[in-house]
């Protein structure tokens, strides 16, 4: 629809409406529901206290979800939006209900996450003054927002609710904060939504040049060994089919990120596996062997590259990227697409022509029967005395039949979901990719759940990370929220225990950890849990837990002392991925 | 390594917070901002930011140019080496009478520099100087000597030797149907 039609929709729609009169904070509310918004995960406190007393009388049109923790909100927005797309929302107090958003917001914007955090602010006469509960959240949230804006009076409401939505779902998404102080949201105002569709000096959405779509097909043309990296920029445009329309005509292997696990469906036969630090084998040797690498939707980051002056020096790279502050910056590229991916995918297939690479993709499947052999058969096999990490996944993996949505922690475990869990649906993966978040998952699955309400979501931690946000059990409980909780508890902070190992000389410095008793702990709100400490006990155990309705707990005790391999140490070359 | 001085003309929105926005992208870099003046441009309610750095090569520097670039509010965000722009800074000095009671040295040195006398009052003088920041510090380092009470030198302002065409990218905006 062009801008003209659409305006005139909207006009017709509100012709002979006179405009309400509510306060600030009922029009916040209002702006939210305009906006398509039903959950919002929250947490009240004085500056926000309009909001929710109006709140309360929304109760049937806008489901809010009290966390126990404002950090927990913040995750449960980013994983509400990661499963469907919607752009997630948190409602924090100010001072420090705003700062403990700061973790999310910061996990929100290098992980790309469509959310709107709304906080509280003393009232504007105060501002600046050390009032009680005032902080700087404009300035503090300012590195790790996409756009932030503080209102003070009420008039500014609806447009600064638009424009953050807009911007917080338009092109590259990401965090949006806006600020209210308190005598806005009690200040009156005369209720008129318009939706946000532009914004001047913002342009969203590159169109990428004819020139560099001709230059890019004909460089796939002419490839011998061109190879796709697959990263989450897939899934946030939609681009799933027409990334296997472009693979498949041309007959490209495909690798995933960590982000963009489950675009791809695990079983597809251009589908070699996973990149990176932890990844598979193939996936990192052949980086540095393929003639052409083309990256849809990915920034290179660290984790995925190693030591970049030796990171695929003797491919051409064509960068298919919607953020042109992206393109070069960790890697070099011989072809910028600076677009959408699937705009992107769509203009280049047609150009394709028809090709198998059957010689290339069978180097793959070279090195997979070699990490088979040196990593796999141990990874899943029963050699160990406790079961181990990587068993437990692939176990879940077999039983859900790779068609959870898996909500990973950071460490350990949730390397070894990436490398085992075999996804068969798209936006199932909800991971804290960049920042690295330990106490994501638990929060994050409850959002996820609220998010994909038909799917079976899957919470994953380690003992480390399941203590630092453990409190939002309490909300999964106050809300039945059927998340299937999982704990792989070796008693150590597993990965960082593993650098100890392997770098520190086996200086175990405070990573041991002694646990409280978890199912005791889950019991204590209500929450169904077991425990498996057996390799026999966990199939039985686990079907129970998966099969019992609405939240429960499951807590597996794990090989004390295992490390997950490959492994690109830092520094060295993805092709210098080392098996054990 | 030799770091190469460059600066950067940003056009954008005039809002509240969006200096902190911009400065941080120095900040996490860790790069020192050399000077940095904001001023309206030539376009109604389009603001101008003028910053000069340091920067090990034009590659690091083009890559903070492209992250001052993608904030919201930044319209456009330009990258020159001295050469392409004209720049020029201005100085003030103040220095006590005192000091120069020889007015023909005070006359030679003012004509010498291309300066001129912006005020003089019973025990001192105020000197302006306009030019670039090496001429400025030249006069800077005549005038030290006689024992200067004040000096302060303002950002640069530069203005770039291609065409910066603002006024039709924003009217190309405004145009444009937004894709969502």
């Amino acid at each position: 629809m062009s801008t003209a039609t659409k305006e005139m929709a909207k006009e017709a729609k509100t012709v002979g409406q006179k405009p309400q009169r509510v306060t600030g904070a009922e029009a916040v509310l209002m702006a939210l529901i305009e906006e398509g918004v039903d959950t919002l995960f929250g947490y009240p406190g004085g500056a926000i206290m309009p909001v929710y007393d109006k709140l309360y009388h929304y109760e049937d049109k806008l489901n809010h979800i009290l966390v126990r923790h404002e950090q927990g909100a913040a995750h449960a927005a980013q994983g509400y939006s990661r499963v469907n797309h919607k752009v997630g929302v948190c409602v924090a107090t100010s001072g420090p209900g705003a700062t403990n958003l700061i973790t999310g917001l910061a996990d929100a914007m290098i992980d790309s996450t469509p959310m709107v955090a709304i906080t509280g602010q003393v009232a504007s006469h105060l501002l600046g003054t050390d009032a009680f509960q005032e902080t700087d959240v404009v300035g503090i949230s300012t590195p790790v927002t996409k756009w932030n804006y503080q209102v003070t009076k009420a008039s500014e409401i609806p447009e600064a609710i638009a424009k953050a939505f807009y911007i917080a779902k338009s092109g590259r998404p990401g965090p949006v904060l806006i600020d209210i102080t308190k005598d806005a949201q009690f200040e009156e105002v005369d209720f008129e939504y318009k939706p946000c569709t532009k914004v001047r000096s913002y342009k969203p959405v590159p169109v990428a040049s004819e020139e560099s779509i001709e230059v890019a097909a004909d460089l796939i043309n002419k490839a011998k060994k061109p190879y796709i990296l697959v990263g989450h920029g897939v899934m946030l445009s939609k681009a799933e089919n027409e990334l296997l329309a472009f693979a498949e005509k041309a007959g490209i292997p495909m690798a995933s990120t960590l982000l963009g696990l489950s675009a791809v469906p695990h079983d597809h036969p251009l589908y070699v596996g996973y990149l990176g630090m932890h990844g598979n084998y193939g996936p990192n040797i052949k980086t540095n062997e393929c003639d052409l690498l083309i990256a849809v939707g990915m920034r290179f980051d660290d984790r995925v590259t190693g030591d970049l002056k030796r990171y695929a020096k003797q491919a051409k790279v064509i960068h298919i990227e919607i953020d042109p502050s992206e393109i070069d910056k960790n890697v070099k590229t011989d072809v910028a697409v600076i677009s959408d991916a699937k705009a992107a995918l769509e203009r280049i297939t047609p150009k394709l022509k028809e090709a198998k690479h059957e010689e290339w993709l069978a180097e793959f499947h070279a090195c997979d029967e070699i990490e088979q052999k040196e990593v796999k058969d141990y990874a899943l096999g029963s050699s160990t005395e406790k079961v181990k990490m990587s068993e437990v996944i692939k176990m879940l993996s077999d039983k859900t039949k790779g068609e959870a949505v898996i909500v990973t922690d950071v460490g350990q475990h949730q390397m070894e979901a990436s490398r085992y869990y075999e996804f068969k649906r798209t936006d199932s993966i909800v991971s804290s990719g960049g920042l690295g978040t330990m106490g994501f998952a638990l929060p994050a699955a409850l959002g996820a759940a609220m998010g994909a309400p038909d799917r079976t979501v899957v919470s994953i931690s380690g003992d480390g990370g399941y203590q630092m946000t453990v409190q939002e059990l309490g909300t999964i409980f106050q809300y039945k929220i059927p998340v299937k909780i999982l704990v792989l508890n070796n008693s150590f902070l597993g990965m960082v225990r593993q650098w100890q190992e392997l770098f520190f000389d086996s200086r175990y410095s405070f990573t041991e950890m002694v646990n409280p008793d978890f199912v005791k702990l889950a019991e204590s709100y209500y929450i169904k849990a077991d425990k498996a400490e057996t390799r026999e006990s966990l199939s039985d155990k686990m079907d129970e837990w998966l099969n019992t309705e609405g939240p429960c707990f499951l807590e597996v005790v794990v090989e004390k002392e295992s490390n997950v391999f490959p492994m690109i140490q830092t520094g060295a070359a993805v092709s210098e991925v080392r098996l054990k | 390594m030799e770091k190469q001085r460059f600066t950067l003309s940003i056009f954008t929105e005039n809002v509240v917070g969006l200096t902190n926005r911009i400065s941080i992208i120095f900040t996490r870099r860790k790069i020192n901002i050399e000077s940095l003046t904001t001023s309206a441009s030539e376009i109604e309610h389009v603001h101008r930011f003028t910053i000069v750095f340091y920067s090990d090569c034009k590659e690091s520097a083009e890559k903070v140019a492209k992250q001052i670039e993608k904030q919201i509010d930044v319209v456009r965000c330009f990258l020159y080496e001295d050469s392409e722009t004209i720049y020029q800074e201005v100085a003030l000095y103040k220095v006590a009478v005192d000091n120069l009671k020889d007015s023909d040295m005070v006359e030679e040195i003012v004509r010498k520099n291309h300066a001129r006398i912006l005020a003089a009052k019973a025990d001192f003088l105020v000197i302006e100087k306009t030019g670039h920041e090496e001429e400025t510090h030249a006069l800077y380092e005549e005038l030290k000597p006689y024992g200067l009470m004040q000096f302060g030198r303002s950002g640069r302002i530069s203005l770039s030797k291609e065409r910066q065409e603002i006024s039709s990218l924003l009217a190309e905006y405004d145009q444009e149907d937004a894709i969502v």
